[in-house]
């Protein structure tokens, strides 16, 4: 058992950015991830990093000097959310297909407008294309987990991809946790230096970013997403060998119930921890439910997923953003997609809640067991997609 | 000041690239290259310079080179520096490494001038290179916030009752040098060994340099291929762009011009400028000469020059 300390989630981050030793972290402030910046310049300020803290004027510039700084071989990190990620949008695109091996904290905030400070994941979502690896963190000692093997995951040389670690703005960056935290050396040992093949090193010239006609491009898409569709292989080594240093095992979902699970609830982040008491609760009382909470979102594991869910009757996807226009919300889109590929037919509603920061009351989540096992027993989805808890 | 005979034979920016015949920012390139001191990194903003210079997989840089975004060379130069910085206090790095951030006027007087604001103010120790053709030449002549009154582009045309561009030119120096950084200059390719002396300058200063060159364009000015030394010498010569420097917010003026050379010396030999010859945009004409005229002696007033 190592030490354990007191962090809100945005203080675990920054703590578990000093024990990486990172060289570069720049960064723009926007609550709710401003804990991150403000404990982390702390550390500058008292010397207790060799960190250079570039303390950038836009979000678009903070990705823009990760990229730099991340092409000369140094260790990279920022934290973001919300108007901060949209801003940032373009260079996201740049970063992974650069093959920087940037790490990015989400503290998930919605988007305007109305403007809204607090926690929904509309900003992650809208930039889910962007070729990062994304992670879900349920709570405060997952997010110092997950920050640190993100560093192990995204700098492996055969990815070298950038890794977004996602936690929920306010419910997680601004509660406070008891969280086991490993020793400086323990990191060490488990984070040796960053060793890139290719840098901006005037004694090896190279060229980055070039232009690509329609004769190269599509070739160097196809190589992107290949690489990334590889992540899931690298995130499950860094996981089991994280284990052997942290005692705490990690990988690519978590299921609950879900070995006699007729009806099954899916969603991210800190929903997790709701909805699986909730799911006791039920099971005390005999109900066969059981629920998945993805740590893994990008590339999105379509084969873990199929095999968590493969027996249940019914399911309901939770979605905390909502896609305008689609026939879903953005992982409910992914669920029947992966579905439609597998040839699986599961009936399944898909639930749109805590837009905005919109409280999910376990009340709120005993209505949507409700809805799961009534279509467990009819096999009919009566509302495909629905708003939960909203005044209509 | 350099002798020709001491500027190195080694050509950096290599030949093969795809710029156009007379082609002044190739030859700003060119120069800017050799004034290097030693390990040096290039960030280039989208532009002119980075489509003709790097298609892939082809490059015709021989220094280490990134091109990541339009609006972004001075942020991504930040960091840059910045990673250098750390690794050489963890000791993972050693040796003092250049950085050279390169944009158009479009890349810096418009969408890149909060990148630039944000560097300078932070004080990097950087250099960053603005190559003014005076327009968007890249995608087609469109203005930009570097076009000087009365040129005709793609997205002001000189049409039956305006005269194109309505606008000044934005005070580039101006704006750099109200940061505090502790060199800022213009320079013209026509004056090679000014340009190439500043730029030198601007690497050896501790901290932001920013270097602003004119550089005239044969396909967006309209004008022979063959002029373009020329014209950018006539700039000068009608002080339409003098070449001074700014050290620790003091201004001198680099090359004087005892008896400036009419405006319209300037003017006449570009396309761009055909409309102010007409009658009915006489009176613009006379503006933009009033606006050199009270430039320059601004200029000389900071400079503490005599008229």
């Amino acid at each position: 058992m190592g030490e354990v300390r007191g962090l809100t989630g945005d203080e675990a981050v920054a703590y578990a950015v000093k024990q990486c030793d990172v060289d570069v972290v720049s960064a723009y402030p926007i609550t709710p991830q401003t804990i991150i910046v403000e404990r982390f310049s702390e550390y500058v300020a008292n010397g207790e990093v060799k960190t250079e803290f570039i303390c950038v004027e836009s979000e678009h510039s903070a990705m823009s000097a990760c990229i730099g700084a991340s092409l000369t071989g140094a260790r990279t990190f920022t934290a973001t959310c919300s108007q901060g990620l949209a801003l940032m949008h373009e260079m996201l695109y740049i970063a992974s297909s650069l093959r920087l091996p940037i790490v990015m904290a989400v503290a998930n905030r919605a988007l305007s407008a109305p403007l809204n400070i607090h926690g929904d994941h509309s900003d992650m979502m809208g930039s889910r294309d962007c070729g990062w690896v994304q992670i879900y963190a349920e709570n405060v000692q997952e997010v110092y987990d997950w920050i640190i093997q993100a560093f192990r995951l995204a700098e492996d040389p055969e990815l070298s991809m950038p890794v977004a670690v996602n936690l929920d703005g306010f419910t997680i960056t601004h509660c406070m946790e008891g969280v086991e935290v490993l020793d400086d050396e323990t990191v060490a040992k488990f984070l040796p230096p960053r060793k890139p093949l290719y840098t901006l090193d005037p004694s090896k010239p190279i060229t980055v970013g070039a232009w690509a006609t329609p004769e190269y491009y599509m070739d160097l898409k196809r190589q992107e997403a290949f690489a990334l569709e590889s992540a899931k292989g690298k995130l499950l080594e860094v996981t089991r060998e994280y284990a052997r240093f942290s005692g705490r095992k990690y990988g690519i979902l978590e299921s609950y119930g879900m070995e006699d699970a007729e009806a099954a609830v899916l969603c991210l982040g800190s929903t997790a921890g709701t909805v699986r008491a909730m799911a006791k609760e039920l099971r005390a009382k005999g109900e066969k439910v059981g629920t998945v909470k993805l740590w893994l979102y990008r590339p999105f594991p379509m084969e873990e997923l199929i095999e968590a869910l493969r027996g249940v009757k019914a399911l309901v996807v939770m979605d905390k953003a909502c896609s305008f226009g689609a026939p879903y919300g953005p992982l409910c889109s992914d669920v029947l997609a992966t579905f439609q590929r597998f040839g699986l037919r599961i009936p399944t509603m898909n639930a749109i809640y805590g837009l905005g920061g919109r409280d999910v009351r376990p009340m709120d989540l005993s209505f949507i067991f409700n809805e799961a096992l009534k279509i467990a027993k009819t096999g009919e989805v009566s509302k495909p997609m629905i708003f939960l808890g909203v005044r209509e | 000041m350099v002798a020709l005979r001491e500027l190195t034979t080694e050509e950096r920016w290599a030949p093969g690239h795809r710029m156009c015949t007379g082609c002044g920012a190739a030859i700003g390139m060119r120069m800017a290259m050799k004034a290097l001191r030693g390990p040096t990194i290039v960030v280039n903003a989208t532009g002119c310079v980075e489509v003709t210079s790097t298609p892939f997989p082809y490059t015709a840089w021989r220094i280490p080179y990134a091109h990541i975004a339009f609006e972004n060379a001075a942020a991504v130069a930040s960091g840059i520096e910045g990673a250098f910085k750390a690794m050489e206090r963890k000791g993972t790095w050693k040796g003092k490494v250049d950085v050279i951030a390169i944009a158009g006027d479009g890349g810096t007087f418009d969408i890149g001038i909060q990148a630039l604001s944000g560097a300078l103010e932070r004080g990097h120790d950087f250099v960053y290179l603005c190559y003014d053709n005076e327009a968007y030449m890249n995608t087609g002549i469109q203005r930009s916030g570097a076009t000087p009154k009365g040129a005709s582009t793609t997205t002001s045309p000189a049409g039956k009752v305006i005269p194109g561009k309505p606008e000044w030119k934005k005070d580039l120096i101006g704006i750099c040098v109200a940061h505090g950084i502790p060199y800022a200059a213009t320079a013209s390719v026509a004056y090679w060994n000014d340009y190439i002396t500043k730029l030198r300058k601007a690497i050896e200063v501790d901290g932001p340099a920013v270097v602003h060159v004119l550089t005239p364009c044969p396909l967006g000015w309209r004008h022979d291929p063959s002029q373009t030394i020329r014209l950018a010498r006539l700039a000068v010569q009608t002080c339409y762009f003098p070449l001074y420097e700014v050290v620790e917010g003091k201004y001198s003026l680099s090359i004087k011009v005892p008896k400036p050379l009419p405006v319209l010396e300037f003017l006449k030999e570009q396309g761009r400028f055909a409309h102010l010859l007409r009658p009915e945009f006489e009176k613009e004409l006379a503006a933009i000469q009033e606006g050199v005229d009270k430039n320059w002696q601004r200029l000389l007033r900071l400079s503490g020059a005599s008229e």
